[in-house]
């Protein structure tokens, strides 16, 4: 019987984003602040 | 160890009253679900990478300025945000394709330049005034006629007007005209091609 060489390449179970994604995701949602006058919304991004 | 497992509508709200640690818990409840729907779309890591952080950071800006209102369908709204980047990410990126040449690939074999080249351009020429001496050597009535039909895209019943005849005879002038024009050619073993 022919041997297969070839592997199939499974998708992994758990498709996860990389940890440095989620880090900045939390850092920036912490940082962010939203402040609305009248109509407008201003972001203000804390260091 | 049981865990309790808090509603995203709680979630949603405690993060929107300040606390930092709902984002936290709703994002490792449904990363896996989220990046693998934009995965499964844009089969490239880094680039789902991206975009699952721009559908964070969107959705962290809507929930900060108090613009969410889909209590309880948390999930299905952070999907319907990554599924509109992802759009945007295809329309940004639709370039023309790229062809390169290669001993079988000519690019001249798709392109074409449907304007006449500098030889057509140059016989056309020589066959507008080759025509133009043939037809000078018609008689006048049927020279009239012919220049008016053809030259001056004027309509028999106008030409028969302004020549003063009748249209049949404007008409039988341009046939006469033609059979002419044909027995000259012949004559002189003139050819008229392109």
């Amino acid at each position: 019987m022919a041997k297969i060489y070839s592997k199939k390449e499974l998708p992994s179970s758990k498709m996860l984003p990389k940890k440095e994604i989620i880090s900045f995701i939390l850092n920036y949602s912490k940082a962010l602040n939203i402040i609305k006058i009248g109509k407008h919304n201003f972001e203000i991004i804390s260091n | 160890m049981a865990t309790i497992q808090i509603p995203d509508a709680l979630l949603v709200k405690n993060y929107i009253a300040g606390d930092e640690n709902s984002l936290s818990i709703l994002i490792n409840k449904h990363q896996s679900k989220i990046y693998g729907f934009i995965y499964s779309k844009m089969p490239d890591r880094d680039v789902a990478d991206d975009i699952f952080q721009d559908t964070f950071i969107k959705v962290i800006k809507t929930l900060k300025s108090n613009s969410y209102n889909e209590e309880g369908k948390f999930l299905p709204w952070v999907m319907r945000i990554s599924h509109n980047l992802i759009v945007d990410h295809f329309r940004k990126n639709k370039k023309m394709p790229m062809l390169r040449e290669t001993e079988d690939f000519s690019i001249f074999s798709i392109l074409s330049d449907s304007s006449p080249n500098a030889e057509c351009r140059i016989i056309t020429d020589a066959i507008e005034k080759d025509l133009q001496k043939i037809i000078q050597e018609l008689p006048d009535d049927q020279k009239e006629v012919l220049l008016m039909r053809i030259y001056q895209e004027l309509s028999f019943n106008e030409i028969a007007e302004l020549t003063g005849v009748s249209i049949n005879t404007a008409l039988g002038r341009m046939r006469y005209a033609l059979i002419n024009l044909r027995k000259i050619i012949e004559k002189n073993n003139i050819v008229l091609t392109n």
